[in-house]
């Protein structure tokens, strides 16, 4: 079995091949988690407040998250007018899932957000729009940045559904491999997603890291 | 348009007659969430159970049921399609291989959730270990057990759209069928079906979920239902 993925890779247009869907699978899931979090963040901030509001949204966010992948991806046509093999459609319905997913932990975060932090950081002058933007968000963060890693790795698994309707990034490896009855396509996709899902949510912890400084402060060095 | 294209395809008798018809695709669906769901909650629960109260494995099994989520349901089940040679097998044992993680996580993390203090008084009682699993640790674990049953069939409601790619039945056959001809109203009608199931069988579970939970944990049960 290992030894037809080294010969299904020693074809230099199959390796070529290889490395276009999977620059492609990174674009299709990695756009829809930034914009996912551009949507998410000031959602969750302004309904967080109210709570009529906040339980509508959160309503929404799950309804949405339950609706099957494949459903999703082929409802886009019909709400965006693009045509049913566009690229677009996976990027849309993945941001869709990746803002659904994150409305809760961001509004947990900010609520989690002391009192007493945003009321001295009022007391310093910060006015609101800064606060939040230099007190509120990276205090939040570490909840965030949990979210942030559960739909990372849920839109790179779920990018090869896409293959069903011609963009599915590795996906593609996926239907070509069962078209041809041929195992090593197949187990190429697998192992690929399986390793960018690892090195993805590796490089979110070192974000986290350097978004939050002050996490590394040993318990001693506060006192 | 396509709205009216779409009222259009429900209103045709022809799409709710057959074996391709509406009725038949809903029952398939249905048969294959029901039928692996079931099968992955005999191996799950138990699982679950064990390592949830004697805690052996617990990080192993987190760790595992994280990766699994990296898993591309596409990739596993054509894999398993040229693996096994029946396919309708080979599609079922993808599917619970998919359910089993959601469940197992449930178990493990509802028997993990019963306060320390209970089960120590239930010892104290003089209770078997088998007394506290079953008359303690598992209807305090029902909350959270039943949220893993809960995300499980949300997995395979949409894997088994994903599975009639390799041949099945159920909603995606209609969908994909519509793509083969290019006839957007009956998958978008297939989508629409398929996303209804979804949320009807979560509404169904998130009621079913409420009413289990023992009289004397309504209280803590809700904190863990919104938790989760």
């Amino acid at each position: 079995m290992f030894g037809e993925i080294g010969f299904y890779l020693s074809s230099p247009s199959n390796r070529e091949k290889v490395a276009g869907l999977l620059g492609e699978h990174v674009y299709l899931a990695i756009v829809p988690v930034l914009a996912g979090i551009m949507i998410a963040v000031p959602l969750g901030s302004a309904a967080r407040s109210r709570r009529v509001v906040r339980n509508a949204v959160q309503g929404a966010a799950n309804v949405l998250y339950t609706v099957p992948s494949l459903a999703l991806f082929v409802a886009m046509p019909g709400i965006l007018g693009t045509g049913i093999l566009d690229p677009l459609n996976v990027v849309v319905a993945l941001t869709v899932y990746t803002a659904a997913l994150l409305i809760r932990p961001v509004m947990d975060a900010l609520d989690a957000v002391p009192a007493h932090v945003v009321a001295a950081a009022t007391a310093m002058g910060y006015r609101p729009a800064r606060r939040f933007a230099a007190v509120e968000l990276p205090l939040a963060v570490p909840v965030l940045i949990a979210g942030v890693r559960v739909a990372t790795v849920s839109n790179i698994s779920l990018v090869s559904v896409g293959a069903l309707i011609g963009v599915g990034g590795l996906g593609q490896l996926f239907t070509e491999g069962f078209q041809t009855r041929y195992e090593a396509p197949i187990l190429i996709g697998i192992v690929l997603t399986l390793v960018l899902a690892l090195i993805v949510d590796v490089l979110l912890l070192v974000v986290r890291r350097g978004l939050t400084p002050w996490t590394r402060l040993g318990v001693g060095a506060v006192s | 348009m396509i709205l009216s294209e779409l009222l259009a395809w429900f209103g045709d008798s022809a799409h709710w007659t057959g074996p391709a018809g509406v009725p038949i695709r809903v029952l398939e669906h249905l048969y294959y969430t029901v039928i692996t769901v079931l099968l992955a909650s005999v191996i799950a629960v138990p699982l679950g159970l064990v390592i949830g109260h004697t805690g052996r494995g617990g990080i192993v099994l987190v760790g595992a049921a994280n990766a699994m989520r990296a898993l591309p349901t596409l990739g596993l089940v054509t894999f398993l399609f040229l693996l096994v040679p029946n396919p309708r097998a080979s599609t079922i044992i993808a599917l619970v291989v998919l359910a089993v993680p959601p469940i197992l996580a449930g178990a493990y993390a509802g028997v993990q959730s019963v306060e320390r203090d209970v089960v120590d008084a239930a010892r104290g009682m003089g209770m078997t270990p088998w007394q506290e699993l079953f008359q303690v640790e598992l209807p305090g674990s029902l909350p959270l057990l039943l949220g893993g049953v809960r995300n499980a069939v949300l997995q395979v409601v949409a894997t088994t759209a994903v599975a009639a790619y390799v041949g099945l039945g159920g909603l995606g056959r209609l969908l994909l069928d519509g793509l083969r001809v290019v006839d957007y109203a009956q998958m978008l009608a297939a989508a629409l079906l398929t996303a209804l199931l979804a949320v009807l069988l979560d509404l169904v579970l998130g009621r079913v979920q409420r009413l289990v939970v023992p009289t004397g944990l309504r209280l803590s049960a809700g904190a863990a239902a919104r938790r989760n």
